[in-house]
């Protein structure tokens, strides 16, 4: 698989020259510091992402997984400027350095689609059913780069090659509805990385999809990123795509991160009620021992109002009266590198199985 | 339209008349109409194309299979919800497919159905009481005790009984699946159809509501079709497996069977490309990746419905059906070159 570039995407940008930030590591590409979102609504402001920290580094596949509602999407979009207007927004997102949500407009615009890529759930928001498919890929690229047109819509059959779809260059003349599911998701990855960018963020990209269809996708996405050296964001509630292919993982609640480790030490050590909540609450694939599941009681708190102390404390069974008044931050834990906002994530530490915490009691009332 | 091929009965035959359910070469056939002013039939959507099955007082058959394959369907048919084009649908031994409609009724009693988006299957302009009374209604039980009968509901299910003047939207999606199985336990059912129950979920109040079917199932003795594409879940809650491809059974036999030694090639990709969440095992895992997408259902490739996209496919595959027989494995499978594979997801899990 070859990857020619188009022009040169370096001068893609044209941004000037960047500072570098403090404790910037060398192989870090993006840093999110204290991001957050809220709405106004009728019913109060929701605050949607409430105070989100990380980074990504170079070639790195970041898993964030949380339930629906987590922040997950928002926190993405916001990185994307792709909010909708009401959106309030706070905090920094260093690109290579750079904040870019002080980007002037034309910047952003400049980096989304070329150095920063985004893959939705559903690709049918993403690509316009009246133009061709070569049509859209070509405007992806011109609107980056000076070419003729003959030579993107040459980089757009190559792309299309790139991502699996047969006769790629007769296939460009198609419109998205002559596509099945899986096959515009692939067209999605063209369109992503067409630009050779430097990270891709998937939204749920393969949740709609059936799983030897997920299959297929995945395996795409993680030759295609190695293809481009690109990193990837994989936002999904599925914790089987996440253990697959997430280097490290972050997971959310209400609007918060809870737990950042390697994605191996954090499934075999999670140090975080939620997280091991969610382990519990998995059947098995690969054995039959019946165990009994173990739920997590209750909903997430409402974005509007939310607890004062740890969000997860009215469903978590290791509360005491710390969590009620005050909120745990993500704090170094007994492993290298693994961050969780819990007070008593020694508790989980001290088990070998940390969702013997959750309840398997009979769900029948009586 | 006819029916193809003769469906695969072998695999069944010698138990008829023993079981609570029997499904026996199901035929349902959708049509296609033509846009223009008579609305022609321009063809036929295959949905089932000869399934058989059987459910046993107490037991949980699990259906798995991608969407589209024809288990919501199948489900829908063996209610009657749809009229089957062909075949036969056996409760307690009577035959549904000729049942008069007053008689379909007092089975409904026994055998209900609960659906994945319990949003879209509760009316939102009734309160939840109203609801679960329902079905007491329609069969003239509610006069004796009906709202202690309610409450009595609210509360097996894991809900509040005060909380049932309230509206569907006032509650969780959890919660709204709990109504729906309230409700559906309203009659005191010998058998429910779960037609995705727990697919809309978040996994952590997926398994709360797994937990109570399970607990449900042990209390009351009830038996349970639970339809799903969620492999994991299915093994975790299956007695029995029966694992569907374009309108077919593939593959069928007790859970074990199928997860440990899954023979037809549709089911060891499937069971190949679902993701586990367990890093370790994902790391050394060997996908099956299949080319292409599920055929169109309309136009259903001839002799093998997999072959298209089946690495094994040779030329008897595109002439000759595979009937759903055991040829060796210990269970049916409908495939000519039937293998078992024993190291699918975990190797470590095969006791041989
Ligand atoms: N435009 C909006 N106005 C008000 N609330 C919103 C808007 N967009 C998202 N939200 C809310 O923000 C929260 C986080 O949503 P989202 O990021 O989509 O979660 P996830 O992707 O983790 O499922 C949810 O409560 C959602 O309803
Ligand atoms: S801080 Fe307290 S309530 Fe929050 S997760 Fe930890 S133990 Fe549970
Ligand atoms: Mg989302």
């Amino acid at each position: 698989m070859s990857m020619s570039d188009p022009a040169h995407p370096e001068d893609a940008t044209t941004t000037p020259p960047l500072d570098a930030v403090d404790g910037r590591t060398s192989d870090e590409l993006l840093r999110v510091e204290d991001l957050t979102v809220s709405f106004p609504t009728d019913d109060g402001l929701v605050q949607a992402v409430r105070g989100v920290s990380y980074s990504v580094r170079e070639r790195e596949v970041l898993g964030i997984v949380g339930e629906s509602g987590s922040g997950k999407s928002v926190s993405s979009m916001a990185l994307m400027g792709l909010l909708p207007k009401s959106a309030r927004v706070t905090g920094s997102v260093y690109f290579r350095g750079r904040d870019v949500l002080q980007l002037r407009e034309k910047h952003q615009r400049a980096l989304r689609g070329s150095r920063i890529a985004m893959i939705f759930q559903d690709p049918m928001t993403a690509l316009n059913p009246v133009y061709s498919i070569g049509d859209q890929l070509a405007e992806a690229v011109l609107s980056h780069h000076t070419m003729p047109r003959k030579k993107a819509l040459d980089r757009a059959a190559e792309m299309l090659d790139m991502v699996g779809i047969p006769q790629a260059r007769e296939r460009l003349r198609n419109y998205p509805h002559e596509f099945s599911g899986g096959m515009r998701q692939r067209v999605m990855i063209a369109m992503a990385v067409i630009n050779n960018p430097d990270i891709i963020i998937a939204d749920e990209p393969t949740t709609a999809l059936d799983v030897t269809v997920q299959a297929q996708i995945l395996e795409t996405l993680i030759e295609v990123k190695d293809a481009v050296n690109a990193a990837i964001i994989m936002i999904t509630h599925d914790l089987g795509v996440i253990a697959g292919i997430a280097d490290r993982t972050l997971v959310m609640y209400a609007g918060k991160p809870v737990e950042v480790a390697e994605t191996g030490p954090m499934f075999a050590n999670p140090r975080m009620p939620y997280t091991a909540g969610l382990m519990g609450s998995i059947p098995s694939l690969e054995d039959s021992t019946n165990e009994r599941l173990r739920p997590i009681k209750g909903t997430p708190p409402s974005l509007i109002s939310l607890p004062i102390g740890c969000a997860f404390e009215p469903r978590c069974p290791l509360s005491t009266a710390e969590c009620l008044e005050t909120e745990p931050p993500l704090t170094e834990t007994d492993k290298p590198d693994h961050v969780a906002a819990c007070h008593h994530w020694q508790k989980l530490a001290a088990v070998d199985d940390p969702t013997a915490y959750f309840r398997t009691e009979s769900e029948v009332g009586r | 339209m006819t029916q193809t091929s003769p469906a695969p009965v072998s695999a069944h035959d010698e138990h008829v008349g023993e079981h609570l359910l029997e499904v026996r070469d199901l035929v349902m056939h959708f049509p296609i109409r033509g846009s223009g002013f008579l609305r022609r039939v321009v063809g036929q959507v295959q949905a089932v194309s000869g399934v058989s099955l059987d459910l046993d007082a107490g037991e949980t058959l699990g259906v798995v299979g991608e969407s589209g394959c024809g288990k919501s369907t199948t489900g829908r048919a063996i209610l009657q919800l749809h009229t089957p084009t062909a075949g036969s649908v056996r409760w307690e031994g009577k035959e549904l497919t000729e049942l008069p409609k007053q008689e379909m009724q007092a089975v409904r009693r026994d055998l209900q159905i609960v659906f994945q988006d319990p949003y879209a299957s509760l009316n939102p302009k009734m309160p939840v009481n109203d609801i679960i009374a329902e079905p007491l209604k329609v069969h003239g039980r509610y006069k004796d005790g009906g709202p202690a009968r309610v409450k009595e509901l609210l509360q097996l299910v894991g809900l509040n009984p005060e909380h049932g003047n309230r509206y569907p939207h006032e509650f969780s999606g959890g919660q709204r699946q709990r109504i729906g199985i309230a409700r559906a336990l309203a009659l005191q059912p010998k058998a429910l159809i779960l037609d995705e129950p727990v697919s809309a979920l978040d996994v952590s109040v997926q398994a709360g509501i797994i937990n109570l079917l399970e607990d449900l199932q042990d209390e009351f003795g009830l038996a349970y079709v639970f339809i799903a594409h969620d492999l994991s879940v299915v093994r975790h809650i299956s007695d029995r497996v029966a694992v569907m491809y374009l309108g077919k059974v593939v593959e069928t036999g007790e859970r074990d069977e199928i997860y440990r030694r899954p023979s037809h090639p549709y089911t060891q990709a499937l069971l190949s490309a679902a993701p586990s969440a367990n890093p370790e095992i994902e790391a050394k895992r060997e996908r099956i990746i299949l080319e292409g997408d599920v055929p169109s259902p309309a136009d259903p490739p001839s002799g093998c419905r997999f072959r298209t996209r089946c690495w094994k496919a040779e030329e008897i595959c595109a002439t000759e059906e595979p009937e759903l027989v055991d040829r060796g494995q210990g269970h049916p499978v409908a495939c000519h070159f039937a293998e078992e594979l024993l190291e699918v997801i975990n190797p470590d899990d095969v006791t041989p």
